[in-house]
């Protein structure tokens, strides 16, 4: 029996209940959503895309879910401390599916760009919210049906036609419940023509003993012009899964960052679709994973060059030790109009045990001659030479891997645009690989 | 200061040392020459620790201690120092930092603290001036992108840094043009006291016009086949080395 199912009865018996914590726009859809899964065989592990990710096993546990919206007692403000502290930002926070705010995060933020919770954005803006909701996500796709079926809130952020916002935004995922738990979130991004911002969003488990499920659908829609950076971190625990699925929409002139980077995780599935639907348009989508144990991470991406003169630049990086699983697949797909393409893609791999694996697959598909286009992938281990040359320097071993492999992930941190985060994630991957978690360097949690 | 007896060594199952003596102290400079494929660059290797390398046979007495049961970091802390032939380029790790890990890792061996930040970088400069090493090449990654003099400018400002004992200097004139060669050499002598010693490794004549070894050794086939003064390498300049592998192959 499929794992679906459970979702599938929770659905039909209290589908109102969704509902009534819901918002129209939302409501509007669960019942594609519904029929698309009703019929749905979830991927299974060594199918196409799917290499190392197993639907059925992630969907498994029996994870509550929130439909109630039960308010969880977290006081924002005091449980919790961003691994980026010196970051000036303006916070916003979902615990678990919950949107919560903290004080003072909206002083710096200028006129034009609303930012808050998806559901009360919904409910006081149907008309508004329907326009875009939905209308990218794929239905099809497994992550948006079940995320669709029972989303109920997120962060919905609107910047007006030419709003430049200098100061990052950031958004605080937290985990944290005392039973195992999924939290079904949905991000709605609409950057205006001419409007500029930057979002980091950091996702984070509280207890590390439980099972939790993160499911996630981002929705982003960059206007003519539109200068857009996207920033996720996922620090959560070995117990934790996620399940996300990012589409983006490029207008003419825009230009985007994304960033998808993994210190800690459990197991991973990271879905990016983009789109160009105007000329001239560049994408910068990049990724870095560090591995370890048995963690897993896979990621897809399909980067879609609809129409002539855009450029797309692609770059993952992961380590891999103990018996951690990688797999990056990476479809470039350019379509016969869509002439002075450019579109570079790199995935390097770092495989650093036996037991520990990487699989990586390129796919071009290009059906225009007027085009640069090229792909790398490679799969290594650490330079015997350059160990070697280190510890005639009087490095140990331990310190020359270390360093490599800082080195090694160095020039994904390099591109990410906001000083102050990127200084500190120099730190946060130093700590990272000499085996420190990276959390302790700032967190009040465990008082160290 | 160092004494090597019947070093055999293999690397992937093939022998290329066969049996070498040698014999270092303090204040000496020794050159070792040899056709391509005698062994000269594996006798650097097998020296300095390279863990691809397998010592089968034989003995290495470093200070009194017993240098092959050494991990290469704790011969570099001991006093040896290897200038590569092909010194690794390692992107992402800047040259300061790399500096900065190698001195206080051997500070730390002494139970010495840390050297701050102004000492270091103050030692980093006038260290820098002893091969006129380029400032820029400092705050870059290792050895990227760097052209091949300033790559083994770069060996001799790492050793004016670590101020080894023993220096092994690994054919370091190959691919140097005559003003590099000069700096080089300069900076070599410089460095040079009556308590450290240096070998140079060199397939020609050209370095022992700059750098003045006192003691010529060639290696052959995987031996030291003959041993002399400065008068030797001369005779390999005019003769090659074709009259000593006759000589040995004849034996």
């Amino acid at each position: 029996m499929s794992a679906l199912k459970q979702y599938i009865d929770l659905f039909r018996e209290h589908g109102k209940l969704i509902d009534s914590n819901g918002a129209g726009p939302l409501n509007d859809l669960r019942q594609d959503a519904f029929l698309q899964l009703q019929d749905m065989e979830l991927p299974k592990a060594g199918s196409d895309n799917y290499e190392n990710c197993d639907f059925e096993e992630m969907l498994a546990p029996d994870y509550g879910l929130n439909i109630a919206k039960v308010n969880i007692e977290v006081n924002p403000n005091a449980t919790f401390r961003c691994d980026v502290p010196m970051l000036s930002t303006s916070l916003f926070m979902l615990v678990n599916d919950t949107f919560a705010e903290t004080t003072g995060a909206r002083e710096s933020l200028p006129e034009g760009v609303e930012v808050g919770s998806l559901r009360t954005f919904a409910l006081d803006y149907p008309e508004h919210v329907s326009k875009y909701y939905g209308k990218l996500a794929d239905i099809k796709n497994p992550i948006v049906a079940l995320n669709t079926l029972f989303a109920q809130d997120g962060l919905y952020l609107r910047v007006k036609k030419g709003v430049k916002v200098e100061k990052p935004l950031q958004l605080v995922n937290i985990l944290e419940n005392g039973m195992p738990l999924m939290a079904v979130r949905r991000l709605l991004i609409i950057i205006e023509d001419d409007a500029e911002a930057k979002l980091l969003v950091c996702d984070h488990t509280q207890n590390p003993d439980l099972q939790f499920l993160s499911l996630e659908t981002v929705e982003v829609f960059a206007g003519k012009n539109a200068v857009f950076d996207y920033y996720n971190l996922e620090e959560s625990t070995e117990k934790t899964s996620r399940l996300s699925a990012l589409y983006l929409a490029q207008e003419e002139g825009s230009n985007v960052s994304i960033d998808g980077m993994t210190l800690f995780n459990g197991t991973t599935r990271n879905e990016y679709y983009t789109v160009f639907r105007g000329e001239n348009a560049e994408l910068h989508l990049y990724g870095m994973g560090i591995e370890d144990a048995s963690r897993k991470i896979s990621t897809y991406s399909r980067i879609d060059h609809a129409v002539p003169s855009c450029r797309s630049n692609e770059l993952f990086k992961f380590t891999l030790d103990g018996e951690a699983a990688g797999a990056f697949t990476g479809r470039i797909h350019v379509a016969p109009g869509a002439s002075k393409t450019e579109a570079f893609q790199s995935n390097r791999n770092l495989v650093g045990s036996d037991d520990a694996r990487m699989l990586s697959r390129p796919e071009l598909e290009i059906y225009n001659d007027d085009v640069k286009c090229s792909h790398g992938t490679a799969i290594g281990r650490l330079d015997e030479m350059q160990l070697f040359y280190m510890r005639t320097r009087g490095l140990d071993e331990a310190t020359a891997r270390l360093l490599l492999k800082q080195a090694f992930m160095a020039d994904i941190i390099d591109r990410v645009k906001v000083d102050a985060l990127r200084e500190r994630l120099h730190i946060m991957i130093e700590r990272r690989f000499a085996g420190e978690s990276s959390a302790c360097a700032s967190c009040a949690r465990c008082g160290k | 200061m160092l004494k090597v007896k019947d070093l055999h060594a293999q690397i992937n199952g093939k022998e290329i040392l066969k049996g070498i003596n040698l014999e270092v102290r303090p204040g000496e400079v020794h050159a070792i020459m040899g056709p391509n494929g005698s062994g000269k660059s594996t006798l650097s290797m097998v020296l300095a620790g390279n863990p691809a390398y397998e010592v089968t046979e034989g003995t290495a007495e470093f200070n009194g201690k017993n240098l092959l049961e050494m991990a290469p970091e704790i011969r570099s802390h001991e006093g040896l120092f290897l200038g590569f032939q092909y010194p690794v380029e390692i992107p992402g790790v800047s040259m300061v930092n790399f500096m900065r890990a190698a001195v206080n890792a051997k500070r730390e061996y002494f139970h010495e603290p840390p050297m701050s930040a102004t000492e270091f970088l103050k030692m980093m400069r006038e260290k820098r001036a002893v091969v006129e090493l380029d400032n820029k090449l400092a705050s870059r990654s290792v050895n990227e992108g760097f052209s091949g003099g300033e790559k083994k400018r770069n060996e001799i400002f790492q050793m004016a840094v670590l101020e080894p004992k023993l220096s092994i200097l690994d054919e370091t004139d190959s691919g140097l043009d005559v003003d590099a060669l000069r700096i080089v050499a300069e900076g070599v002598n410089t460095l040079k006291n009556d308590n450290n010693a240096t070998i140079v490794i060199t397939h020609y004549q050209r370095l022992l016009d700059y750098i003045k070894p006192e003691f010529i050794h060639i290696l052959y086939k995987g031996r030291i086949v003959k041993s002399g003064g400065p008068e030797l390498a001369l005779e390999i300049e005019k003769r090659g080395f074709d009259w000593i592998k006759e000589e040995v192959d004849n034996r």
